[in-house]
C-alpha cells in the first residue's frame, strides 16, 4: 500500500495553492488599506497641523538689525563710525561633533584659550538652534579660510554685522564712550524687542545717554530657510530704520590741540560755547583706546587700564572732584558785592595771613609775607589774594557762599547731556549737619571761601561757572551734542539767570582780565601775547593740608602730591564767545601749568573761528549733503 | 556587462519589439505586467528627480539601472521555468558563499559590512539571496508533497535562516527581514499546517524578549522606541519620522507641486532620494499622488498573483506568489516606516527609491515571473 502522504497530488495541491494565494491577496488588500488609511489620516484629517509643521520648519523671522546712528563733529567730522565685521558662530544642532568641528577651526584660526571659554559658557545659555559666537572681527585671511573649507565645517556660520569703530580712539573715549555687548545686567533693563538682532548697547558716554536715537528700528524678514540653516529666499522685508544720527557742538581739532596741550600730564579740559552752552572740547587725559571694548576687551589689557595709576578709564572732566581753589574768587568777590557785605571800595590789610578775633590758628596767604595793604577786590582777584577772601569770606558768612555758589553751578550736576556727571560738592550749614554730623564753624568758612575746605568741583562746573561770569548771569546747560538727525536740539536756557548790577559784573570781569594783562596778573607771564582780549583766574588746588608753620616744599613731595594747577578763563571781554577751564593734576601753580593749556585752545578757536557764529553752522552741518563739504572747508 | 554592451542589447530588443510581430511574440514577455513597470519607473524617475534636487546625474543613473534591470528581466523571461528550477540551487549556494565572503573581506560603511568591491562597482550579496531563497524554496518544496512533512519544514526553515542569519549580522535587519519573509511565504503559499503557523506565532512572541534584550543592538532598539514616541528624541532618532510624516501630512490632498515640496526640497527630509522618497512624491502630489502610486503597485501584485495562479507547475506557483508577496512587503514596509507605522529598515520603495541593486534584484524576480506565465501558454499551445 502506498503512502499517499508520500505521492504528489496535483490537483489537490493547487486548490491548496488557490486557496492560500487567495487568502495571502486578501491579507496583502487589506494591508494596503491600512497603508492607505494612515496617508489619509496623515494627509487629509491632519494636514493642517503638518502644513504649519512644515512652514515653522521652514520659515523663520529674522531680526534685521539697524545701523547704528554716526557721531560727528561740529564740522562733519566722523566720530563713531560702522564698519563691517565678520563673526564666526556655531550653530551646534548642526554639528555633527563639536568637539571635532572645534578642533577643525582650531587648525584653521588657532584661536585662543579665553575664546574657548567664553563660547563654552555661551553654548551651555544658548536657545536650540541659537548661532553661538566663537570669534569677532575674523580678518579677510580668516574668512576665507572658513570659506574654503566650509564644506567640511558642517554648523559653522560667518556673519557680517557692522562693529563700532572710533577713529579718533583715545581722543574722545570719555565723550564719545563705547558700545560693548549687551550683558546681563543690560538685559534687565533694555527692552528685548528694540534689541532683537542687536548684540550691542551704548555703554558709556555719549554711546549711553543718546542710546535710544542712536539705536534705530530694528526690522523684521521671514526668510525661507533649508534644514541647514541657510537663507534660500526672503519672503517679506520690513526694512530696518537705522539710528539718529548726532552733530555734536564739539571740534575735534580743539579737542587734540587741547589734548596736546596736557602733553604728557594728567588733567582736564573743558572748553564751552558761552553762546550755545555747546562743549567745543572735553578731554580727560590720559585716555584710553575705546575700540577693544566693543569686540570684548582682554582680561589683560583691561586690568593694565584698571591697574595704571594714571587711572586712565577714569573721566576727569566730569567725574574728577577738585577743590576749585582762587579759581572760585570770581564768584565769591561778586557774593560780596551783591549780597552788600563790602562795597567796591572795601580794602583789606595782609600781613600774609587772616586771623579770626581771639583766636590764635594763622590762615596764611599763599605769598609769604603777603600782598600788602590796601587790597581791593580787583587786587585781590588779579594777585589772587587770600587775606582779602578770608576777610570778604567770613563777613558774607556760608549761607551768601553757599547761595551765590550754587547759582553759578557749582554743588550739584550741570546736566550735561553725558551720563555719571558728578555733582561736586558746595558746603552748607545742612550739608555738614547731614554728612558729618557737626556744626558749622566760621574756620570752615574761611577755608570755602578760597574754593579750599569741603568744597569740591569738576572740571565741567568751574567751565560752566566762568561761562556764567564771560554772560555775565546767563544760564546755559552745557550740551553735547547739537543736533539729533535733523532735528536741532533745543537750546537749553533755564528760566532764571544771575541777577547781579552790571557795576558788580563790571569789576569783577576787569579784574578777571587783570590776571592775564595787568602787570601784576598772576597768568600774565604764562599767557604771554595774545592778539585778543581774555579774562582768567588762576588757582591752586592742595593735595595735602600744609601743617602750620611748617614751610611749603614741593621738591620734598612726591609728584603725586604736588598741587593741582587750575586755570579758568573766557574771551573776548566783548560778547564772549568761548569759556575754557583747565585743571592739571600735581601741577602746582595755575599759571604756569594750566593757563598756557587755556591760551592754546583759545588761540585755536579763534584762528579756526574768527567771527562769531551765528548760529547758522550748526545748521549746515546738520543738512544732509553738506556735511562733508562743510568738514572739507572747515 | 559594460554599457555600450548594454544599449545595444536594448537596441537589439527595441528592433524586435517594434520590427516584427512575430518577433514580438516569440520574446517572452507578459505585456500587461511590462506595461506597469514602466509606468511605475516613470513615475519612480520623475520623483527621484525632485527628490534629488533636480541632479540630472542620479536621474541618468537610475535610468542605466533601470536598462539593466529591463534588460535582465526580458533575459531571465526566456528561460524555461524548468531550467531557472535547475539552476536555483547553484544560486543559493553561490549566494552563500558571498554572504560568507562578505564577513571576511567585505566593505562597510556607518557599522555595517554589507557590500563587496568589485573595483568598478559595490555589489551587495544580500540582494541575491532575497531572489535566490525564494527560488531555491520553490525549488525545494515544489519537489515535495504538499502541505510539507516536518523534515521538509524543518530543512526549508534552515534553508531560510541561514541567510537570513547571514544578513542579519551583518547587521542588516531590514534585508534579513526581507528574506525570511520572502522564504516564509513559499511555505505559507506551499500550505504549510495551521499548527506550524500557531507554533511559529508562539515561538516568535517567546523569543522575542530575547531577541530585544541579547541580539538587537542599541541603534535599532531606538529605531523601535522612536516609532512608538517619536517627539521623545527629535533631534536624533526621531528627527527622520517627524520630517518624514511631516512631509507627507503637508502635502494634503492634491500636494505641493513637483519640486515645490518645502521639506524635500530644503533637505529637512532625511535620505529623501533613497528610503524615504515617498515622503517626497506625498508631498509634491499629496494624497492623489499616493493613492495613484499605491494602485499601480496593487495592479502589479494582482497581476503577479494572477500569473501565480495560473501557473503550470507548483515550482511556478510557489516562485511567482512568493516573487509578489515579497514585492508587496517592500511596499507596505517602506511606506509604513516612513509615515511611522513600522520601525525604521532599510528597505527601499520599488522602482522609485535610488538604487541599482534593488531594481535589478525586482527585475529579475519580475523575469522570473513572466518566465512563469508564458509557461503556461507555451504548454496551452502544446495541447
Amino acid at each position: 500500500m502506498p503512502d499517499f502522504s508520500t505521492l504528489k497530488n496535483p490537483q489537490w495541491e493547487s486548490r491548496l495553492y488557490a486557496a492560500r494565494a487567495s487568502f495571502t491577496l486578501l491579507v496583502v488588500v487589506l494591508l494596503l488599506g491600512v497603508l492607505l488609511w494612515r496617508y489619509h489620516d496623515l494627509q487629509i484629517n491632519r494636514h493642517q497641523d503638518f502644513a504649519t509643521l512644515a512652514d515653522n520648519n521652514r520659515i523663520h523671522v529674522r531680526a534685521l538689525p539697524p545701523a547704528r546712528g554716526l557721531i560727528y563733529d561740529r564740522n562733519g567730522v566722523l566720530l563713531a563710525d560702522n564698519r563691517p565685521g565678520f563673526t564666526l558662530s556655531i550653530v551646534v544642532e548642526r554639528s555633527k561633533n563639536l568637539a571635532q568641528l572645534l578642533a577643525d577651526i582650531g587648525e584653521l584660526l588657532a584661536f585662543k584659550d579665553t575664546e574657548l571659554a567664553r563660547f563654552e559658557k555661551l553654548v551651555k545659555r544658548r536657545r536650540p538652534y541659537e548661532s553661538v559666537p566663537l570669534r569677532f572681527n575674523l580678518s579677510e585671511t580668516e574668512q576665507a579660510m572658513i570659506a574654503v573649507n566650509e564644506h567640511r565645517l558642517s554648523g559653522v556660520e560667518v556673519s557680517a554685522q557692522l562693529i563700532r569703530d572710533y577713529p579718533l580712539a583715545n581722543q574722545l573715549a570719555h565723550v564719545i564712550g563705547y558700545t560693548g555687548r549687551i550683558n546681563e545686567r543690560d538685559l534687565k533693563r533694555l527692552d528685548p524687542h528694540r534689541y532683537k538682532g542687536s548684540h550691542m548697547t551704548g555703554k558709556t558716554g555719549l554711546e549711553k545717554y543718546y542710546e535710544d536715537q542712536l539705536l534705530g528700528e530694528v526690522g523684521y524678514e521671514n526668510v525661507e530657510t533649508n534644514a541647514r540653516g541657510r537663507v534660500m529666499r526672503v519672503l517679506e522685508r520690513t526694512d530696518p530704520v537705522p539710528g539718529a544720527d548726532l552733530h555734536l557742538y564739539l571740534d575735534s581739532r580743539l579737542q587734540k590741540i587741547a589734548i596736546d596741550a596736557l602733553g604728557e600730564e594728567r588733567g582736564a579740559v573743558v572748553a564751552l560755547d558761552t553762546v550755545t552752552g555747546g562743549v567745543l572740547a572735553l578731554a580727560s587725559m590720559p585716555s584710553f583706546d575705546p575700540n577693544p571694548f566693543v569686540t570684548g576687551i582682554s582680561t589683560k589689557a583691561y586690568k593694565a587700564l584698571t591697574g595704571s595709576l594714571d587711572q586712565p578709564l577714569f573721566d576727569r572732566a566730569l567725574r574728577g572732584q577738585y577743590p576749585p581753589g582762587s579759581t572760585i574768587k570770581p564768584v565769591f568777590g561778586l557774593a560780596a558785592l551783591d549780597s552788600g557785605t563790602v562795597t567796591m571800595g572795601y580794602r583789606v590789610y595782609d600781613p600774609g595771613y587772616y586771623q579770626l578775633e581771639n583766636k590764635k590758628h594763622k590762615y596764611r596767604d599763599w605769598k609769604r609775607g603777603g600782598h600788602g595793604s590796601k587790597i581791593s577786590i580787583y587786587d585781590a582777584i588779579v594777585q589772587s589774594c587770600d587775606v582779602y577772601f578770608y576777610d570778604v569770606g567770613f563777613r558774607a558768612g556760608i549761607d551768601v557762599l553757599h547761595d551765590y555758589g550754587t547759582r553759578f553751578g557749582y554743588g550739584h550736576k550741570t546736566g550735561i547731556d553725558l551720563p555719571a556727571e558728578a555733582p561736586g560738592l558746595m558746603p552748607s550749614r545742612d550739608w555738614k549737619q547731614g554728612a558729618r554730623g557737626r556744626v558749622w564753624y566760621p574756620g570752615d568758612t574761611i577755608n570755602v571761601s578760597i574754593g579750599q575746605g569741603f568744597m569740591l568741583a569738576t572740571p565741567l562746573q568751574m567751565a560752566v561757572s566762568v561761562s556764567r561770569l564771560a554772560t555775565r548771569g546767563e544760564v546755559r546747560k552745557p550740551r553735547m551734542v547739537n543736533a539729533v538727525g535733523n532735528e536741532l536740539t533745543a537750546p537749553v536756557s533755564e528760566p532764571a539767570s544771575i541777577d547781579i548790577p552790571p557795576r558788580y559784573w563790571d569789576i569783577v570781569i576787569d579784574a578777571m582780565a587783570g590776571v592775564v594783562g595787568d602787570l601784576r596778573g598772576t597768568a600774565r607771564r604764562a599767557i604771554g601775547k595774545i592778539d585778543y582780549t581774555m579774562a582768567g583766574k588762576t588757582g591752586t588746588a592742595q593735595v595735602v593740608g600744609i601743617k602750620q608753620d611748617e614751610k611749603y616744599d614741593a621738591s620734598k613731595l612726591a609728584k603725586l602730591q604736588l598741587d593741582h594747577a587750575l586755570f579758568i578763563a573766557f574771551a573776548p571781554l566783548e560778547n564772549p564767545r568761548i569759556a575754557v577751564a583747565v585743571i592739571v593734576e600735581n601741577g602746582e601753580h595755575g599759571s604756569s601749568t594750566a593757563a598756557p593749556v587755556a591760551r592754546d585752545v583759545i588761540n585755536a578757536y579763534f584762528k579756526y573761528y574768527p567771527e562769531p557764529s551765528t548760529g547758522e553752522l550748526a545748521e549746515e552741518a546738520v543738512a544732509p549733503g553738506t556735511v562733508e563739504s562743510s568738514h572739507e572747508s572747515g | 556587462m559594460s554599457q555600450g554592451d548594454f544599449e545595444r542589447s536594448l537596441k537589439e530588443h527595441g528592433s524586435s519589439v517594434y520590427g516584427e510581430r512575430k518577433r514580438w511574440l516569440a520574446l517572452r514577455v507578459d505585456v500587461p505586467l511590462l506595461l506597469l513597470l514602466l509606468l511605475l519607473m516613470a513615475i519612480g524617475i520623475s520623483v527621484l528627480f525632485s527628490a534629488s534636487g533636480q541632479d540630472f546625474n542620479y536621474v541618468k543613473r537610475q535610468g542605466v539601472f533601470m536598462g539593466i534591470g529591463l534588460f535582465a528581466m526580458l533575459a531571465v523571461a526566456q528561460f524555461d521555468p524548468r531550467f531557472i528550477q535547475r539552476w536555483a540551487f547553484v544560486l543559493y549556494v553561490g549566494g552563500i558563499g558571498l554572504l560568507i565572503a562578505v564577513i571576511f573581506i567585505g566593505v562597510g560603511a556607518k557599522g555595517a559590512q554589507r557590500w563587496l568591491d568589485l573595483g568598478f562597482f559595490r555589489f551587495q550579496p544580500s540582494e541575491v539571496l532575497k531572489v535566490a531563497v525564494p527560488l531555491m524554496l520553490s525549488s525545494y518544496l515544489a519537489q515535495r508533497v504538499l502541505p510539507p512533512h516536518f523534515k521538509h519544514v524543518v530543512v526549508a526553515l534552515l534553508l531560510i535562516g541561514t541567510p537570513a542569519i547571514l544578513v542579519g549580522i551583518q547587521p542588516d535587519l531590514g534585508t534579513a527581514l526581507l528574506i525570511f519573509a520572502a522564504g516564509f511565504f513559499v511555505l505559507f503559499l506551499a500550505g504549510l499546517g495551521r499548527a506550524y503557523l500557531l507554533g511559529a506565532l508562539f515561538a516568535g512572541l517567546s523569543i522575542a524578549p530575547i531577541f530585544w534584550f541579547y541580539l538587537l543592538r542599541d541603534y535599532q532598539k531606538t529605531r523601535i522606541l522612536t516609532l512608538l514616541d517619536p517627539q521623545s528624541d527629535k533631534l536624533g532618532a526621531g528627527w527622520n519620522i517627524i520630517q518624514s510624516t511631516t512631509a507627507i501630512g503637508a502635502g494634503g490632498s492634491s500636494g505641493k507641486g513637483w519640486m515645490q515640496g518645502t521639506q524635500s526640497q530644503l533637505d529637512f527630509l532625511p535620505e529623501s532620494h533613497t528610503d524615504f522618497i515617498i515622503a517626497v512624491l506625498s508631498e509634491e502630489f499629496g494624497f492623489t499622488g499616493v493613492l495613484c502610486l499605491l494602485l499601480v503597485y496593487l495592479l502589479i501584485i494582482l497581476r503577479g498573483m494572477m500569473i501565480s495562479l495560473n501557473a503550470q507547475s507548483m515550482f511556478g506557483r510557489l516562485l511567482a506568489g512568493s516573487i509578489t508577496l515579497t514585492f508587496f512587503v517592500y511596499v507596505f514596509v517602506n511606506m509604513g516606516m516612513v509615515s511611522g507605522i513600522l520601525p525604521v529598515v532599510g528597505v527601499p520603495l520599488p522602482m522609485v527609491s535610488y538604487g541599482g541593486t534593488s531594481i535589478v534584484t525586482l527585475m529579475l524576480g519580475f523575469g522570473m515571473l513572466m518566465a512563469v506565465s508564458k509557461e503556461k501558454k507555451r504548454m496551452g499551445e502544446q495541447l
